[in-house]
């Protein structure tokens, strides 16, 4: 069922994770990628994998929930592997036509799918442990010099937040349609894909008219509440920075020195 | 005769998950052929789920659902016999409405079902009819009618596959008093025509009162009453506790007998208050 | 009547396409603190009308005083907004964030509101509605009801001197319809606020001060409800149904009993018939 894709989801919790500013969070997943992408040793890859578990059990976050998220990507780590196992040069272990797989290849491919895996349950860390509205609050302080640019920060910020708010809704939505559609003997998982992509009108159909109908209540709903754009809009949350998030940017910067130290070894 | 049956169904949602829930508990329930049923719960009562398994989009976690004697999982013919057997027009069907034109719209149940052109176009034309969509809609788009006017045709396309259970929750959400009654006075023309058993699910029970000719009351899941409106309703306070609301003539006659008036208990229609009443005086009042 | 919070002069406005007016010269007077019902069937042209009392939509005749202010001055367009707030009709399309708390913030963050006084204004407006509890709740988890209340608040938190809810009930089921309802009351009852109920549920008019019944666009009947419900037959031509406690006043009155059509109450109503009956 579709209810039950973990995506993005939020847990809300009172861990230290939790409580961290966003724009820490942010910025702390910014510094992994970048530690993450400086690691081509097995030293830097067990740095970031430890990096990874002591973060998720600070947020109090199972590794099951962790690896879950995973699933819908499984595919793609799977065929990354698989590439990067044929692609390795050197002297081949196994070779049959042109295909020949190497140390080299096989290294690579372990690499790599560690490196997608730990990309993606790095970010979901974030999502899990931070609000919707946190992080597109965190998003358009952190882009606030944008501005200067004419960048319409706070409105993007803005159009992120109803996005993240109105996803649970549609997709309540397009159970229902879909189950009324069935009622009506609709079939959306038989067929040739020339037929199922017909078969789909009739959940889309109904889902645009929908969001569109939605899309112009809500625009409604807001003019209602004085809201006129970005300009003098003040927040009830304010978002300061604590020592927590000093200490954890101390980390990040140690963590990337010993990404860096970790490539020579 | 029985048409439709459930035995010992029990569905739970998100099974070995904190978020594990009995949404519908050991119901076993008959729907005879031909009657007009009513159900009664309140919202997370687990009426939704409950009706969902009356044609199969949902299966049941433990116990049967037989439509015909046949239990409906036992293979795919039986799926498929009870898809189109048991109409399920959900809350808000409108929103379903895809087709250019309503006549296509209506026709999709038809069409799914692999009936020739002849025998759709004639379904459509009936269905349109019972639910008093005019020929002269046929060959608009379902976006340009009026809300009520949509309600109506999102219940044809039901209808047009010529259920013999057809199962409607809520279908009269939204609409003003004028809407309402017509809606629900064609879909009990509809039972008395078709011969087909009609399950009513409303939260207005006045509406209810007037229309079913059983009731069942669903509670946290299980069935907690069935028998005929008047058994039912004379189970007023206990409906009360449950966060149910009572016809406003069970009210009234509630009321009255407080005040002494003598009054039998299973009163829920304003007709049969009056008839009463009116018996009362002339028969000279109380005692 | 004296310094009235909204006034209609002779308003009218027709939608693109259509084929009648959706109001044609509807003028009346809104009093401040008054409880006011607009009853009508679909297409009466109740809900446009709740769309003009705070600039939704514009008159294109006629003309529209919120305060004093022209709801057709667009400098003013705030001013007008931030005085006559609006809940709708469907829960889900009015909901901005993915926070209970956040969501009541809104309005007064757009208004640029101290962020101290946000928080102070946020708490009183979800504790009036008695959704506190909830205020870090995810708005989709609450049912229809709550959600409804979550709305108010958000209008609430605005601090508008009047308060329009186009058919607030209509997608609400019986449980959720007394929680609205009875919020709007005390709205009423506690800050004085001036409350417009649109709705075509009669038992919901009971108790306004006042009830304005809508036809074609048009006013029909414009009086309090005791003097409106006994019109019971002009009630039914125009497509609406009285509440079933005036029903039976009425049928028992044609069988020549001799009862008031004014006792709209389930109570009011039984004690009436009692006093025959037992005497």
């Amino acid at each position: 069922m579709l209810k039950d894709i973990t995506l993005g989801q939020y847990f809300p919790g009172n861990t230290v994770v939790h409580r961290l500013d966003p724009r820490t969070k942010l910025l702390w997943l910014l510094g992994y990628i970048v530690a993450l992408f400086l690691a081509k040793n097995i030293w830097g890859y067990a740095l970031m994998l430890g990096v990874l578990i002591t973060e998720s059990a600070l947020a109090k976050i199972k590794p099951k929930t962790l690896l879950s998220g995973l699933k819908p990507l499984i595919f793609i780590v799977i065929f990354t592997a698989v590439v990067n196992l044929f692609y390795g040069t050197g002297e081949p272990l196994w070779q049959w036509w042109i295909l020949k797989i190497t140390a080299e290849g096989i290294r690579k491919a372990v690499f790599m799918a560690l490196r997608i895996m730990l990309l993606v349950c790095g970010t979901f860390l974030l999502t899990y442990t931070t609000s919707p509205l946190q992080l597109t609050d965190g998003l358009e302080r952190l882009l606030g010099p944008l501005k200067k640019l004419r960048v319409p920060v706070q409105e993007l910020a803005m159009m992120m937040s109803i996005a993240l708010r109105f996803i649970p809704t549609l997709i309540e939505e397009t159970d229902k349609i879909m189950s009324a559609q069935k009622a009506r003997g609709a079939s959306f998982d038989t067929g040739k894909l020339s037929e199922r992509a017909k078969a789909l009108l009739p959940l889309l159909v109904p889902l645009f008219v929908s969001a569109f109908r939605r899309a112009d209540e809500l625009a409604t709903a807001m003019e209602c509440r004085c809201y006129s754009g970005g300009e003098g809009r003040t927040r009830m949350k304010q978002l300061v920075y604590r020592r927590r998030d000093l200490v954890t940017g101390i980390v990040m910067v140690l963590i990337l020195a010993s990404a860096i130290v970790l490539r020579t070894v | 005769m029985s048409i439709l049956e459930t035995q010992n169904l029990t569905h739970v949602y998100s099974r070995g998950t904190p978020f594990e829930k009995v949404a519908v508990d050991n119901v076993s329930l008959s729907v005879d052929e031909g009657e007009l049923l009513g159900i009664i719960g309140h919202t997370g009562s687990g009426k939704s789920t409950f009706i969902q398994h009356l044609n199969g989009l949902l299966k049941p976690t433990a116990g049967k659902v037989l439509f015909q004697g046949r239990d409906i999982h036992a293979s795919k013919d039986a799926l498929r016999a009870v898809r189109f057997g048991v109409g399920l027009v959900f809350q808000y069907p409108e929103y379903q409405l895809f087709e250019e034109t309503v006549f296509q719209d209506v026709s999709f149940g038809p069409k799914n079902m692999g009936l020739g052109e002849d025998e759709i176009r004639e379904r459509v034309y009936e269905a349109a009819a019972f639910v008093g969509v005019g020929r002269e809609l046929m060959e608009v788009s379902p976006l340009e009618l009026s809300g009520g006017q949509k309600r109506r045709v999102a219940i044809a396309g039901v209808i047009a596959m010529r259920p013999r259970v057809l199962i409607l929750d809520e279908p009269t959400a939204g609409l003003d008093p004028a809407g309402r009654e017509s809606i629900l006075e064609n879909i009990s023309q509809f039972q008395r025509e078709t011969g087909a058993a009609v399950v009513l699910i409303s939260h207005s029970m006045d509406d209810i009162a007037r229309f079913a000719q059983r009731l069942i009351v669903l509670h946290e899941g299980r069935l907690v009453m069935d028998g005929t409106p008047a058994q039912v309703f004379d189970r007023a306070n206990e409906l009360k506790d449950m966060g149910l609301t009572v016809p406003m003539a069970t009210e009234i006659a509630l009321a009255l007998r407080a005040r002494g008036v003598e009054l039998p208990e299973s009163v829920y229609t304003t007709k049969y208050l009056r008839k009463l009443l009116t018996a009362l005086r002339e028969g000279g009042g109380p005692c | 009547m004296d310094n009235p919070i909204i006034q209609l002069e002779n308003v009218s406005y027709a939608y693109p396409d259509a084929e009648a007016p959706a109001l044609s010269g509807v003028s009346l007077e809104i009093a401040r603190r008054s409880f006011v019902a607009v009853l009508g069937h679909n297409g009466s042209g109740k809900s446009t009308l709740a769309k003009c009392l705070n600039a939704i939509v514009v008159p294109q005749s006629g003309r529209v005083l919120v305060n004093g202010l022209d709801t057709a001055d667009e400098d003013k367009l705030l001013d007008v907004r931030r005085t006559v707030g609006m809940v709708f009709q469907n829960p889900d399309n009015q909901i901005v964030a993915s926070v209970v708390e956040d969501d009541v913030a809104f309005a007064p963050e757009n208004l640029g509101v101290p962020p101290t006084e946000i928080r102070a204004r946020v708490d009183e407006a979800l504790r009036r509605v008695g959704m506190y509890g909830y205020r870090l709740h995810a708005p989709h988890l609450l049912s229809g009801g709550q959600k409804q209340r979550v709305a108010i608040a958000g209008v609430l938190a605005m601090q508008p001197q009047c308060i329009v809810l186009d058919e607030p009930t209509a997608m609400l089921d019986p449980v959720g319809r007394r929680e609205v309802l009875s919020a709007v009351r005390d709205l009423r009852r506690h800050s004085g606020m001036t409350v417009v109920l649109i709705t075509h549920h009669m038992e919901e008019c009971v108790y306004a001060d006042r009830l304005i019944v809508m036809e074609k666009g048009r006013v029909a009947m414009d009086g309090a409800p005791r003097e409106v419900f006994p019109r019971v037959e002009e009630l039914r031509a125009l497509g609406l149904t009285v509440p079933e406690t005036v029903n039976l006043l009425h049928q028992l009155r044609e069988a020549g009993w001799d009862l008031p059509l004014d006792a709209l109450t389930v109570e009011d109503c039984a004690s009436k018939i009692a006093e025959l009956i037992v005497s």
